[in-house]
């Protein structure tokens, strides 16, 4: 609804806006985040700040709120033949039961339905408050003059109070569920368990950890299923958010193969959890990072959102050079403390595909 | 910004090429090698990819563990993949890891240990592959598109078949490696923090004494394309569809990129305002220029409710023939401005500039300076573009669709139906067309059919004339800024 129009411009106006100036631009809604962001050349600065500012003061209109329900409607349905997202969104909403952080992000067709455009409209009023808006940008750019361009656009924004109540971990669903769906070709299985949160000083270790058990090369789970053949994809993430945190692991394979291969995978994470990493694995995994932080930082695209992220979650400006040093600092001591503290084998098991059952 | 690609070839017949990126820390390869999945024998299909698995799992004086293991050391960010006439090997890390990647490589390219007892876990692994594409029908149909446009081995799949994985062997995968993976034709392409003479002498060190033994190009068939339905139970039906247009060195190559543009490129491009926006048939829509060597075609792809597909199709397809009767100034200059943004913003990523070079050196023979892309963005014309366009109009297209219902495709057949039928005489009544608003310039009998049917649901309230969509992630738009 941000991109339907606004008292200046209609929704054909908002795209021609940003095509006459090149603009790569888009925007993503993830559990804790709504990202409207543009790609610019130094010269469209002040063009872009002007659209994007623009939509988000949208004249939200009922017509238009009408249509895109049944928009999104069509989404959730192109969403859901996706067998790999339907398994996570699953899993997501069965580890985490009632936290808020268990909520599909695009809704279900019976939130969707029974929405009124006076409650997206209340929910706009309360949450696209000054206060509770962050502009980042990165590149080539004049800070006095950008700070001047942004005053002008955005200084007379309501203000209001912000923040969410409430926030706390989750222990995790638990349990192995298979939701079965017979014309699937292949079975999907994630595995969740709780893990630091977005500010914690434990993140580093836990991406550390999580890219010695399942980085999609030279990974423990790379080695135990993928380079044997026994499953074509099998990897690990470290997933953080307000509050709360998770490892997830995934795997997809061959029906026949996802008993044993579930049972391989809790094996990894059982010795892991029991007899920790090496330093060989702990060297190998913060070169990879750091090599991966560096290139990410050599895109403004990704430093923006990099920017965007510290700022949201904790509040300050890193370098690259503060993050180099934080992942570099990870050794055996916090890879332990890091396992006593969120163990791998606190497990909620969720399995998409032919299979009935997972055991 | 200043562009410098220094170029060298080596006595065998591979070429080096190399553009150095003092602000970055950080340097990307790839090599390009000619033996995709074109040159593999008809009973043999999949191999290829096969061959480029094996190639991976030990070298040298290493076993595949100890291989993978020093790879992953330097924190390399690897990629393989087979194409239809190359095998690409590659990846980016840290400048200061280059050096020993490569040296990695060179022992793969030449003293792979093809182990007999890695071949089962490549083929099982190339299984999953194949099984994997029917969860996937947005590739899927692509890869069947592909298949009925080419000729053949040009639209091959780099997965294979069933048939080929299963029954490959560890000699067939030696085989291949002895004649297609060779150094003439290859090409090596570092961008980033490097400097030319000591990459020259290292490559030269490692690879300029393997001898080059040139295997002859496939010949494509001379197949004609054909369109096609494929039943799957799907909630979403599928389309893809191709056309031919002019191969990269032709002198109308930007016209058709400005005119594919006009279609695809940005959010008010002509596919995502009509099709999507106005009338909601659609979220996934899109048109792009695909280049082989010597050879250029336009495809497009959208996806969208059964009951709601033919209409989709139709639409999707009166947007790419409206395109002869005209484009506006306005709408070339926002496209103007989308290509030579995305071709600026490119040039950030040690990756994109690699894979670039490479691309244009195996396409034309030669880089090209990026003010010439430039200069020839900036001097598109409407004009420029109609010309091209009445030389070579979309049409002849080849559509190929998955789902429940098969779709009437012979639309793209109208203008020849039409001339057959009134030259017997039979014009039947002319109805309106629902696009234009005017007399239908066609009589013959489906389209009278089709549009009586649409022109019925216009007038029903429940037809909902100007949907629009929600465009957060639009699979349409560029993100070359994102990866």
């Amino acid at each position: 609804m941000i991109f339907k129009g606004t008292e200046k411009r209609t929704s054909l106006d908002v795209n021609r806006d940003f095509d006459r100036i090149g603009a790569d631009n888009n925007a993503f809604t993830s559990e804790e985040n709504t990202v409207f962001h543009a790609t610019v050349l130094p010269e469209y600065v002040p063009q872009a700040v002007d659209v994007l500012a623009d939509i988000l003061r949208p004249s939200l209109r009922q017509e238009d709120f009408d249509m895109e329900k049944s928009v999104i409607l069509d989404e959730i349905a192109r969403y859901e033949v996706q067998p790999a997202y339907a398994c996570y969104d699953r899993a997501k909403r069965i580890f985490f039961g009632t936290h808020p952080l268990g909520q599909s992000v695009l809704g279900t067709n019976e939130s969707i339905t029974a929405l009124k455009r006076d409650q997206m409209a209340d929910y706009f009023q309360r949450r696209y408050v000054a206060p509770n808006i962050l502009v980042v940008a990165a590149g080539k750019f004049e800070w006095p003059e950008f700070v001047q361009l942004i005053e002008r656009q955005c200084g007379a924004w309501k203000s209001g109070a912000t923040g969410r109540r409430g926030l706390k971990e989750t222990k995790g669903g638990g349990g192995v569920h298979a939701i079965q769906r017979e014309k699937v070709s292949q079975e999907y299985v994630t595995f969740w368990a709780p893990a630091p949160a977005a500010d914690s000083p434990e993140r580093y270790a836990a991406h550390v950890l999580t890219s010695i058990i399942g980085d999609y090369t030279g990974s423990r789970l790379f080695w135990e299923l993928v380079d044997p053949g026994l499953a074509d994809s099998a990897d690990m993430g470290f997933y953080e958010y307000e509050k709360a945190g998770a490892y997830i692991a995934s795997m997809s394979c061959q029906p026949e193969s996802a008993v044993s291969n579930r049972q391989k995978i809790v094996d990894v994470l059982t010795e892991v959890q029991k007899n920790s990493v090496t330093d060989e694995d702990l060297t190998v995994a913060r070169t990879k990072l750091a090599s991966r932080e560096v290139r990410a930082g050599e895109r403004t695209h990704r430093r923006m959102l990099g920017i965007g992220r510290d700022w949201t979650y904790l509040g300050q400006y890193r370098t690259l050079d503060e993050e180099l040093a934080a992942i570099d600092a990870v050794d055996a001591k916090s890879i332990r403390q890091l396992l006593d503290r969120y163990p791998l084998t606190n497990l909620t098991t969720v399995a998409l595909g032919p299979l009935e059952k997972l055991e | 910004m200043p562009q410098e690609v220094h170029i060298h070839t080596y006595s065998n017949g591979l070429t080096l090429l190399v553009e150095a990126m003092p602000h970055v820390r950080s340097a990307a390869f790839s090599f390009s090698i000619r033996g995709g999945c074109a040159y593999e024998a008809n009973d043999q299909r999949g191999l290829a990819g096969i061959t480029l698995d094996l190639l991976t799992r030990g070298a040298g004086s290493r076993g595949n563990r100890g291989l993978n293991d020093a790879l992953d050391a330097l924190g390399l960010d690897r990629s393989e993949s087979t194409g239809v006439m190359l095998l690409y090997l590659g990846g980016s890390t840290l400048s200061r890891n280059l050096a020993p990647a490569l040296d990695l490589y060179a022992d793969m390219l030449r003293r792979p240990h093809l182990p007999e007892e890695e071949l089962e876990p490549a083929r099982l692994l190339a299984l999953q592959d194949i099984q994997g594409l029917e969860d996937e029908p947005q590739t899927k149909v692509m890869v069947e598109m592909r298949k009925r446009y080419y000729p053949d081995p040009l639209g091959r799949d780099h997965r294979g078949t069933e048939a080929g994985v299963k029954s490959a062997a560890i000699d067939q995968v030696r085989q291949f490696y002895e004649r297609y993976v060779q150094p003439k034709g290859l090409i090596l392409s570092i961008a980033g923090d490097v400097d030319f003479a000591t990459l020259k002498d290292q490559v030269g060190r490692l690879l300029g004494d393997w001898p080059a033994k040139p295997a002859p190009e496939p010949k494509p068939s001379p197949d004609e394309p054909r369109g096609g339905h494929i039943e799957q139970e799907l909630d979403q039906t599928q389309i893809a569809l191709a056309y031919p247009s002019v191969p990269m060195d032709h002198a109308e190559f930007y016209a058709a990129r400005g005119a594919v543009g006009v279609l695809s490129e940005g959010m008010s491009s002509r596919l995502f305002t009509e099709v999507r926006e106005k009338h909601g048939l659609c979220y996934a829509i899109g048109a792009r220029f695909e280049a082989m060597r010597g050879r250029g075609s336009v495809v497009g792809y959208t996806a969208g409710r059964p009951e709601k597909a033919q209409e989709l199709l139709e639409r999707t397809l009166h947007e790419f023939r409206r395109l002869a009767d005209g484009i506006d100034d306005e709408e070339l200059q926002r496209v103007k401005a989308g290509l030579k943004a995305s071709l600026i913003m490119r040039q950030e990523s040690t990756s994109a500039r690699a894979s670039g070079n490479s691309s244009d050196w195996y396409m034309l023979g030669r880089i090209r300076p990026l003010e010439e892309i430039q200069s020839a963005v900036d001097s598109l014309t409407p004009a420029k573009v109609m010309d091209h366009l009445r030389r070579t109009p979309p049409k002849d297209f080849t559509i190929v669709t998955l789902g429940t219902r098969e779709l009437d495709t012979q639309i793209n057949e109208y203008s020849d139906l039409c001339l057959s039928v009134s030259i017997r005489g039979q014009l039947l009544e002319k109805y309106t067309c629902r696009f234009t608003r005017t007399p239908c310039r066609m009589g013959c009998k489906s389209w009278a059919r089709r549009t009586q049917r649409h022109c019925q649901r216009r007038s029903d309230s429940s037809f909902a004339p100007a949907h629009a969509m929600k465009w957060t992630a639009n699979p349409a738009s560029r993100t070359s800024s994102n990866t």
